[in-house]
């Protein structure tokens, strides 16, 4: 079942990505006031969607989870890793189609908005936490390490949600998740919207799976080759 | 191009890219393991 499960989650992706694309592009009606520029509006609030809350999140409760004395295990502390790594792709792919929605709505393509500068600064610290990865440490030290960095740098996830109600912005205020929880868009732009948001997070579960899959093979590796070097030296001795 | 399909265009292939290059290291990966086992 969870094979089957498992060899299922990448073509379902791929085939709901595609589906959200045909829709947004061709299938969905321009704004009254944007045009087709709207259609950017099922891509790039999905990336940000998947990279601040799911990405981010996820990462927050696994390194709560690790630095919980009950709950440690290096299974959270992998999880964040990979969460991490595949949220700041997410990141970046969201400044850059909110860079390019901007250009054409604003004038510009970048300015120190709350909203964007947040959003640039989680990525930021999120590459930092990846940085801190690579200094090499002992498993349990790096994952301690690594889960204070995240849970700092989560706290920014709240800002950057807020900041559209916080500052006054460039940025328009939130469609579906403000604060009166009543969606301003509907009919067919709503439900193509929300197809977004599915597939970009089962792209994103896929994604998170193969990337822990790795970090799990690269541990074994390393014991492997450690115990082979251990056998080594010990016969060097013998002999 | 437009700005709606260089968005498209850009966010599509980074993410397949991406997903290629997990595959590509996982492959990899097992080999090596599977190697270094033996």
């Amino acid at each position: 079942m969870r094979h089957t499960l498992d060899k299922l989650l990448g073509p379902v992706s791929v085939a709901l990505v595609a589906i959200t694309v045909w829709l947004g592009l061709f299938v969905t009606p321009p704004d009254a006031q944007q045009g087709d520029l709207v259609r950017l509006v099922y891509i790039h609030p999905a990336l940000a969607w998947v990279a601040l809350y799911v990405a981010f999140g996820m990462a927050a409760v696994c390194s709560l989870l690790y630095l919980w004395p009950r709950t440690r295990s290096m299974v959270f502390d992998r999880l964040a890793a990979s969460a991490v790594e595949v949220g700041v792709v997410f990141t970046v792919l969201t400044l850059i189609t909110g860079s390019i929605w901007g250009r054409p709505t604003w004038g510009v393509w970048w300015t120190w908005d709350a909203r964007l500068t947040s959003t640039a600064l989680l990525g930021v610290l999120f590459i930092g936490y990846l940085a801190l990865r690579r200094v090499p440490a002992e498993p349990h030290i790096r994952a301690r390490r690594c889960a204070v960095a995240a849970l700092f740098a989560a706290v920014d996830v709240p800002i950057v949600h807020f900041s559209v109600v916080w500052w006054q912005t460039l940025h328009q205020g939130a469609t579906v998740l403000n604060p009166n929880l009543t969606p301003t868009i509907h009919g067919l732009m709503a439900w193509t919207l929300l197809l977004s948001f599915v597939a970009f997070t089962l792209v994103f579960v896929w994604m998170v799976i193969a990337r822990y899959r790795l970090e799990t093979l690269r541990e074994e590796g390393e014991d492997v080759e450690l115990a082979e070097a251990l056998v080594a030296r010990r016969s060097e001795g013998v002999s | 191009m437009g700005y709606v399909d260089a968005g498209y265009v850009i966010s599509l292939t980074t993410l397949a890219v991406y997903a290629a290059s997990l595959v590509i290291r996982l492959r990899r990966e097992r080999a090596r393991t599977k190697g270094a086992g033996r």
